[in-house]
């Protein structure tokens, strides 16, 4: 509009000439108005639970029923775990969420030589199936959904969920949950493969394939951006990053044979939810809405399922500091906050020790009460995507898509998501965003209270929790147990079955349940496969 | 950059002069732990400071660590562990490098490490221990100024 401002504000601290700029670096205007968000409400928004399902991927969202409040927990023994996952459902938690220890993430048994100093660290440790029955022991598996964030092992812990379902007496047509299994970021940023990414590829297609027939209420790939972004990305490359991962295991599945509507709507994702308020909902209602564009125009799914994202949300691990870390609960709520407002389906919510080791117990209570009190007492739930329609917010929703867009050109241009991996594109763009937001962080433009703005001398210590060594010593005693009262044939048959059906590129869910039947160790089972497919090794670029 | 600050280190091989080269460093991951982008940064802000990286990237033993610290001859190195797996690591990589002769290397760990473990780590030779929240260019300084004040002593 033309003219002088009626009203200045005077003496205002802060210099407003300067560069205002998103947490990811993107130029923010003063003021924003109807032509920087030229929105066609048909054409680009929709009502919820409708094409292109910016809006949301249900008609009725959080007022039909909330948003499912599962944290991510595993430490040291089965048995722990199991302690923690009743006491979380205990609290209120709707949903179980396991994270497994890096002996279990890269395919390992807790003997192994390379295992030492790591079995029940970071996450529970599984070796066998009696370690998964101890895990859900006590809860019944047709009544709660199950989180597993797994990728090089996805079909083994699979399997052992699906054999414990078998031996609860819970039909896997009933069984709801959800494997990671979303091996090309494990490539360039979680970094838990095991084999090259074409026999990985394979095998993911296979469990779309068996899921489809057997378990049809299981997600089977939960096409993850969060550890790009933990990783050092930007939202626009998380986003861009991941749906391009996501087109690329639809064209599998295509090029499986299979038809997209059959997999397609068994599909979910995974976001994290960053410092940046507004950049975060776009980036959340951005690829909602690119997805379903792509589905339907481009691979030609005609289920209205197979357009519309579910996501579960994590709020930043990246961003929670050692520092002064009760501020963390405050830097989580709001991230929550984000997340719910863009329409997530799951939440985890960090606890603020998390800088620090894994949470105790207190500090998780806090974080799931951080949700309940989003979903409880603030009325945000009340209305569905309350932001739409915000010249700001559709206007940064626009760029999100235009700069995802834009990578998904590039990413064409080199040949697809893994020859990217291969040539070390994803890894580059990922280092060089992670060195250039820490040297906005060295030089102060990026300000991170409590560690370069208002510190403090003393930190009064906060209580952590340890996991003893102990666990490594009686994790193997029980893996040595199993080996010696299993039945040894069974064991070396039903991995022979494995070996030959992953050498004729048969689906290799059918021997490898078996096998997980029979007691056969995942380091077994693994080492099967290693055998016929080879392992990964990355290439080091920083 | 000015001269005082030079990132250099001063070696002398057996009856030789001694002579400043740049600082060698040897980014790491020890064992299973997949957590790299505090590794990358690190590697990364050693090399914009001048100083001679290498990044052997994940999953390394403590054994390469060492075979790698003795092969490249490297004045430091550089550990990232987020695993919780420090305690059995730290030390045994401190132990070969004893074997090795290579004590006199400036080994400087980050990642996240209780406060009460710091005590035995820096006990077992390690000179620096960096968590979440450090300031990278006092890192830099850090190492930059543990070698030459071990190229004074050597």
């Amino acid at each position: 509009m033309d003219g002088k401002p009626q009203v200045v504000n005077t003496g205002a601290s802060r210099d407003p000439q300067r560069e205002f700029v998103t947490l990811s670096g993107e130029p923010v205007k003063a003021v924003y108005r109807p032509e920087d968000a030229p929105v066609d409400y048909d054409r680009d928004l929709g009502d919820p639970g409708r094409y292109p399902f910016t809006r949301g991927p249900y008609e009725t969202m959080y007022r039909g029923r909330l948003w499912t409040m599962r944290q991510f927990a595993g430490f040291g023994t089965a048995e722990e775990t199991n302690e923690r996952f009743k006491y979380l459902l205990a609290q209120g938690q709707t949903g179980l969420s396991v994270a497994f220890d890096f002996p279990t993430l890269l395919g390992y048994d807790s003997d192994d030589p390379f295992s030492d100093g790591e079995v029940g660290k970071l996450g529970v440790a599984i070796d066998t199936l009696a370690d998964m029955e101890r895990l859900f022991d006590g809860i019944p598996l047709g009544e709660v959904s199950t989180s597993m964030t797994i990728n090089g092992p996805a079909m083994v812990l699979y399997a052992m969920y699906l054999a414990v379902a078998e031996k609860q007496g819970v039909d896997w047509r009933r069984l709801r949950g959800t494997i990671q299994n979303d091996i090309l970021k494990e490539y360039f940023a979680q970094n838990t493969y095991i084999f090259p990414p074409e026999p990985s590829l394979k095998i993911i297609t296979d469990i779309f394939a068996f899921s489809a027939e057997r378990v049809p209420k299981w997600n089977t790939i939960s096409i993850s951006g969060y550890h790009i972004r933990e990783a050092g990305a930007t939202a626009a490359q998380e986003l861009a990053f991941t749906l391009a991962n996501g087109f690329t295991y639809v064209e599998e599945g295509i090029k499986a044979g299979l038809d997209v509507d059959t997999f397609a709507p068994r599909l979910s994702f995974f976001w994290d939810i960053h410092n940046d308020f507004f950049e975060e909902i776009a980036k959340l209602r951005a690829a909602r809405r690119i997805w379903a564009r792509r589905l339907r125009e481009h691979y030609g799914a005609k289920d209205p399922r197979s357009w519309a994202m579910r996501f579960h949300s994590q709020t930043a691990g990246v961003s929670l500091t050692a520092q002064q870390a009760e501020n963390n609960i405050v830097r989580v709520a709001l991230q929550a906050l984000a997340a719910v407002l863009g329409g997530t389906q799951s939440l985890h919510t960090n606890s603020f020790d998390e800088a620090l080791a894994l949470p105790t117990e207190q500090a998780v209570r806090i974080a799931l009460r951080t949700q309940q009190i989003i979903a409880e007492e603030t009325g945000v739930t009340n209305t569905i995507d309350p932001l739409a329609g915000s010249y700001f917010v559709e206007a940064l929703t626009d760029e999100m898509e235009r700069k995802a867009e834009a990578y998904f050109k590039r990413i064409e241009e080199i040949g697809g998501v893994v020859a990217g991996i291969e040539q070390g594109f994803f890894q580059r763009e990922i280092a060089d965003a992670s060195y250039a937001f820490q040297r906005r962080v060295q030089s102060g433009e990026y300000v991170i209270v409590g560690v370069n703005k208002y510190q403090v001398d003393e930190e009064p210590p906060v209580p952590i929790l340890k996991v003893s060594d102990e666990v490594q010593r009686r994790q193997i005693e029980r893996l040595r147990e199993v080996k010696r009262t299993r039945h040894q044939r069974r064991v070396r048959e039903t991995l022979r079955d494995l070996a030959a059906a992953a050498h004729r590129g048969d689906n290799i869910m059918p021997p490898l349940v078996d096998a997980v039947r029979a007691y056969a160790t995942q380091g077994e089972i693994c080492d099967t496969l290693r055998e016929v497919f080879g392992e990964y090794r990355e290439q080091a670029v920083f | 950059m000015t001269g005082a600050r030079e990132p250099f280190a001063r070696v002398a091989a057996k009856g030789e002069e001694p002579v400043d080269r740049p600082i060698r460093v040897l980014v790491t991951k020890p064992g299973m732990d997949a957590h790299d982008r505090g590794a990358k940064v690190i590697a990364r802000a050693f090399r914009d400071a001048g100083m001679e990286v290498i990044y052997t990237g994940l999953r390394q033993t403590p054994q390469n660590i060492v075979d790698a610290a003795v092969d490249e001859d490297v004045d430091v190195v550089g550990l990232s562990i987020l695993s919780g797996a420090h305690n059995t690591l730290v030390p045994r990589i401190m132990d070969l490098l004893r074997q090795a002769g290579r004590d006199d290397v400036v080994v400087v760990l980050g990642g996240i490490i209780p406060d009460d473990d710091i005590p035995a780590l820096k006990e077992a030779g390690v000179a620096g221990v960096f968590g979440p929240g450090s300031d990278v260019d006092q890192i830099v300084e850090f190492v930059r100024r543990a070698v030459q004040e071990r190229s004074r002593v050597g």
